[in-house]
């Protein structure tokens, strides 16, 4: 197998939700105390993403999935673990350093509204890109380089004077997407990139990703909640819960034979057109904060198959036999 | 007589340089007990038709033409004053966004006994009572606590299931729903759904579900109306529709789900968007992007025609039936 093109090892990540030295400060039972609390985002995630393929990452509100998104991007710092590129590690590189890979690894936003800088016409948030990290290019150059992104996806280069309030919802996405591959880059982080569209709108903006992907070799790294889109499009999927991968499997093998009972639950929920009634299986409560985190297995607390280790012990990602990598006690003893 | 029946709904927005037409000659009934779906994509037109029924169209939009008859009685003409007898009382309304439908500084029991007494005159207490009663019907956890707690307190799955609650408060005949569960993640969308869903079947409500998932749709609703740029292009049983769809929008937007989709492959794809209210194209609204449009699509809006037990709004699908039925008669 070929080493992966981006690899992600132990990423953990914590926001600080205590504040400055005085804030954590409280007086308890006689005597002065120093408090910490932070959001535990991302709990020990290990996932490669492998050149071509587009990895999936789903999961609710909450489980840290853009949050990977943007470490991954250098957009947070990661609180532990480290991020390689082609074998490089980046997440600790000097300003300088990462210049070649901001160019090699573009972004797209979930909200092409608040994505596109509103003051700014198309052909200025195009240009930027490209003269930033081609500063010896020719205007002619500069010029053609975005006629041609803006052809790839379907938006008339005559446009270029316009901002990006004349356009509708899928036109700004299709800019924002073409912003990112205008400094022709390898790897693309997606951050729920087609949900604030309506569902017309959405398939043209799938197809162009894909289009994309087929004929510039592109590899995506693709965050979502909508599990119907990842069976479309992912080449593997990669299901979180409260910071942690919980599974880790082929599209197709995950969608026929879901191991994690979370992975289980999260399926069922999935309206389908051929259902007469709601046809979920039912967790109990709801997703627990990441402030406090539960002691072992992240999903005891709403699992039907928990027993007392699940509620000691974390449970590591172990392969099965259908080569599905899953975190779970009850696969592990074969309980499920 | 059904207990709702919209008759030739027109709804304008008057702004400068003339007014707008966000809703045309919109035509439908709900019966009792019955769960309708209203689905179209934004800028269709169906929140603004749900808002209507209430006269909750906030001006500059204004109920231009047509009827809301509610047990008989025209909503569109009644005074304010009346109407609030029925807003929350016999008709009730559940919003998208459940933070911005509760009010931030009062407790939960508060807002509840404030919309009960608001309708009936009965003491503090009782209406106490009936809040903790409805709580209970919507399987909050430890309700009585919750009376107490400030909606900052819940989480979003436990906010809708308050505004469930307190759209329950008064046994209400409809209950409209505006997008409940879109705010929502899909394990606790998928809990809400089928909670709205068992509540209206146990107590005989009608309900109106706005949404644009075509999923939830035929999960939930017995009938469904299908809306483009303002106007009802296909309405019917759900099943029918989604299992065979006659108007060429319905019919992409259900392809263009990736469920329905091969794997890797494109997916099926409509052309170009909604058009704006201030530009809707002449004749039937979905010509420009329509696959079978022909002249007669841009001259002038196609009347309904029964297909089946679906009315759809298509020239195309009218020839075909047409011709179907020139060919049967050759038959015989």
């Amino acid at each position: 197998m070929t080493s992966p093109l981006v690899s992600i090892r132990g990423l953990e990540k914590r926001f600080d939700l205590s504040g400055s030295l005085l804030e954590q400060i409280t007086f308890e039972g006689g005597r002065f105390r120093r408090k910490q609390e932070a959001v535990h985002a991302i709990n020990g995630v290990d996932l490669e993403v492998h050149k071509g393929e587009a990895l999936c990452v789903v999961g609710e509100s909450g489980c840290g999935k853009s949050t990977v998104a943007r470490t991954v991007m250098g957009l947070l710092s990661p609180s532990a673990g480290e991020i390689h590129y082609d074998g490089q590690r980046i997440d600790n590189l000097e300003r300088k350093d990462s210049l070649p890979y901001r160019r090699k690894m573009q972004m797209i936003f979930q909200n092409p509204y608040a994505s596109l800088n509103p003051r700014m016409t198309i052909q200025q948030t195009l240009e930027e890109p490209i003269r930033f990290h081609h500063p010896d290019w020719s205007p002619v150059q500069v010029r053609d380089k975005i006629h041609e992104v803006m052809h790839s996806v379907g938006i008339d280069p005559d446009w270029g004077s316009r901002f990006g309030h004349e356009f509708s919802g899928g036109q700004r996405q299709r800019i924002a997407i073409a912003r990112a591959l205008a400094v022709d880059p390898e790897f693309i982080v997606a951050d729920e990139p087609i949900s604030a569209l309506d569902v017309s709108i959405q398939a043209q903006v799938l197809n162009l990703l894909m289009d994309a992907q087929e004929s510039r070799g592109l590899t995506y790294l693709f965050i979502t909640h909508d599990l119907a889109v990842v069976e479309h499009f992912g080449t593997r999927v990669a299901v979180m819960y409260l910071g942690r991968v919980c599974e880790l499997a082929d599209t197709k093998t995950l969608f026929s034979a879901p191991r994690h009972p979370y992975t289980q639950a999260l399926l069922s929920a999935i309206p389908k057109l051929e259902d007469d009634r709601p046809n979920h299986i039912r967790l109990k409560g709801e997703v627990p904060t990441p402030v406090n985190l539960p002691s072992g297995c992240v999903f005891h607390g709403r699992c039907p198959y928990a027993n007392e280790r699940c509620r000691q012990e974390v449970p590591q990602l172990i392969t099965t036999d259908g080569g599905t990598q899953v975190a779970c006690h009850a696969v592990d003893e074969g309980r499920l | 007589m059904a207990l709702l029946e919209v008759k030739d709904l027109d709804v304008r927005f008057a702004v400068r340089g003339g007014d707008l037409t966000a809703l045309r000659g919109i035509s439908f009934s709900l019966d009792k007990g019955e769960r309708l779906g209203l689905v179209g994509e934004s800028g269709a037109g169906k929140s603004v038709a749900a808002f209507s029924i209430l006269n909750l169209i906030a001006k500059p939009g204004y109920i231009a033409g047509g009827q809301i008859l509610f047990e008989g009685k025209d909503l569109a003409a009644m005074s304010e004053r009346e109407l609030r007898k029925i807003r929350g009382n016999r008709i009730a309304m559940i919003f998208q966004d459940p933070m911005m439908t509760l009010n931030p500084v009062l407790t939960i029991g508060t807002q509840m006994v404030e919309a009960i007494l608001a309708h009936r005159k009965i003491s503090k207490k009782e209406a106490r009572a009936i809040a903790l009663d409805r709580l209970q019907k919507v399987q909050i956890p430890s309700p009585e606590k919750r009376l107490d707690q400030y909606p900052h307190e819940l989480s979003g799955g436990m906010r809708q299931r308050v505004i469930i609650a307190i759209a329950l408060l008064l046994d209400p005949e409809i209950i409209i729903a505006d997008e409940p569960t879109t705010a929502l993640d899909v394990t606790i969308q998928a809990e809400i759904m089928d909670l709205l869903l068992n509540l209206c079947e146990q107590e005989n409500v009608a309900l109106m579900l706005i949404t644009h998932d075509l999923g939830v749709v035929s999960q939930v609703t017995q009938r469904m109306l299908v809306m483009y740029s303002g106007r009802i292009i296909e309405q019917g049983p759900t099943r029918e529709i989604i299992n065979d769809a006659q108007h060429p929008y319905t019919q992409g937007l259900i392809n263009a789900l990736p469920q329905m989709g091969e794997p890797g492959e494109r997916l099926f794809q409509i052309p170009g968007s909604m058009p704006s209210l201030k530009n809707v194209p002449t004749g039937c609204p979905f010509h420009p992007r329509c696959k079978f449009a022909t002249e007669q699509c841009k001259q002038a809006m196609p009347e309904y025609v029964r297909s089946g037990n679906v009315n759809v709004a298509c020239y195309e699908v009218a020839n075909l039936i047409e011709q179907e039925k020139r060919m049967q008669e050759a038959e015989s």
